[in-house]
């Protein structure tokens, strides 16, 4: 017991001094990258969106569209080897908008054709994407059962 | 005749020489503060290969050959190859030494890898169960990360602290006899865990182990730090380097003057590696290339290399453990 202790206050002591000497991020630059990049991203969604709606698309076929053309370019940009040099910098600035869910999964699906198309592209394309359909879809149930229920 | 010392340490009696290196590096190691203590360099990542851990394997293989070239021989003189990498089951290792046909033994001790290989090789010749041994180790940026990260075209931001593992591998013959810097002496690591579960501060998981072999080195060799001209520690990096040099301090001893980690002497502040290199090959390709070479120019003159890893596996992080780290001492001399 007492071995325990003794490991725990090590522990607790070194974790300390790491707070110490630990690195900060630099925050203000990142926010102003993610905040720009962000911005710029969902400015170009929006200029396609109008576009579409130009054309005379019904607001649902519009929005459609639009998201296809995002995911089509983020999915570009990433088979380009440029989504993930902009990701190092804005960070949720380009994780965030649609493009960056087409960079989740196109990045596995290139990383792991190597392995073929039914281990490799087919099973680890949704590696990060995975959770977030997940419990996207969960989310979407609760929410449609509570608005179910007020009915 | 007793060549154990104190607890974790050995003395050789007939210390083996390390009588040839070679060392080969990526493109962005080629670029960095190093460039020019390279034997090979890589235009990219791949070498016209069709994945990178064959291109970690092609890596292996070649500085093994090399180095035993540079020892005045060949791989026909080569009793056993002692080498490790950092892939799942050895991958890269295993598939390099297919085409070596020499007797060979794997070794995983993570980024300490080198210096294990080291002291295995020195062991084993100094043992008489061998005249020429090769020690080796490698490392690749891509197939790491894709292992034990993210997938590389991700968009995701690293941490200032995070640490880029190296493109690279090293390769040292050790034998009997020869002309070189001897293995005098070695302090096997014990597994010290001090709670750090973030996979991406491994420098700082790292530090508590190599002060431990560190300061047990001294406590059973009697060799002050000031003993040698310098003290590398494996791939600590920036954050873990500090660390390093103040729980040193808290023990009463200041090695300011004659530390260095190896993961700092890698990467230029702008080629955006954050807190430093990692990797095996971080110690294998300075030990091999720059450290080897001042010391054959009698620049060094006694070093300790202290090789670091970080025993943690994409599983057991997942899992929420924290990080187990080894350090491992080999004391090389001319």
């Amino acid at each position: 017991m007492s071995e325990n202790i003794r490991q725990q206050m090590k522990e607790e002591a070194f974790q300390q001094k790491f707070n110490q000497v630990k690195p900060k991020p630099p925050l203000l630059k990142n926010i102003i990258w993610a905040f720009v990049v962000g911005g710029f991203i969902c400015t170009i969604g929006q200029f396609v969106l109008d576009y579409f709606l130009s054309l005379g698309m019904g607001k649902k076929e519009a929005a459609g569209s639009a998201t296809a053309v995002m995911v089509f370019l983020g999915s570009f940009f990433t088979g380009l080897g440029i989504y993930d040099e902009l990701g190092k910098r804005a960070g949720a600035g380009s994780i965030v908008p649609i493009t960056g869910f087409a960079n989740s999964i196109v990045a596995p699906a290139m990383e792991f054709k190597r392995e073929g198309y039914i281990f490799g592209v087919g099973a680890k394309m949704f590696v990060i994407a995975g959770p977030v359909l997940v419990y996207g879809m969960v989310t979407a149930f609760i929410v449609g059962l509570v608005y179910w229920l007020r009915q | 005749m007793q060549k154990t010392k104190g607890k974790q340490s050995i003395l050789f009696a007939n210390p083996p020489v390390v009588t040839g290196t070679a060392n080969i590096g990526g493109p962005m190691e080629g670029q960095g503060l190093l460039g020019d203590y390279f034997d090979h360099l890589m235009e990219d990542n791949l070498h016209d290969l069709s994945s990178w851990e064959k291109c970690e394997s092609y890596m292996l293989e070649q500085v093994i050959k090399t180095a035993a070239q540079k020892s005045g021989g060949d791989m026909s003189d080569i009793d056993y190859v002692f080498a490790g990498d950092l892939l799942n089951q050895l991958m890269s290792t295993h598939f390099a030494l297919r085409s070596l046909s020499r007797p060979f033994i794997g070794l995983y001790g993570a980024c300490s890898t080198m210096a294990l290989s080291m002291i295995m090789g020195a062991i084993t010749v100094d043992g008489g169960f061998a005249n020429k041994v090769v020690g080796a180790a490698s490392s690749h940026h891509d197939a790491a990360e894709r292992q034990y990260r993210f997938p590389t075209e991700l968009g995701v931001q690293r941490p200032p602290m995070a640490q880029w593992t190296v493109t690279g591998a090293g390769a040292a013959v050790i034998a009997a006899a020869g002309f070189g810097p001897r293995i005098t002496a070695a302090t096997i690591g014990k597994i010290v865990d001090l709670g750090v579960k973030d996979p991406n501060s491994l420098g700082p998981a790292m530090a508590p182990a190599a002060v431990d072999t560190l300061w047990q080195h001294i406590q059973d060799t009697g060799r002050q730090p000031a003993y040698y001209d310098m003290i590398f520690t494996g791939d600590l990096g920036s954050v873990g380097k500090t660390l390093v040099i103040e729980m040193m301090k808290e023990k009463g001893i200041d090695i300011s003057d004659n530390y260095e980690d190896c993961g700092c002497m890698i990467y230029k502040e702008e080629q955006d590696a954050h807190a430093g290199a990692s990797g095996c090959a971080s110690s294998a390709v300075v030990f091999c290339g720059y450290i080897y070479q001042m010391m054959t120019e009698l620049k060094l003159n006694k070093i300790l290399l202290i090789g670091t890893g970080s025993l943690h596996s994409p599983t057991s992080y997942q899992q929420k453990e924290s990080i187990p780290c080894i350090a491992h001492a080999v004391a090389v001399e001319i």
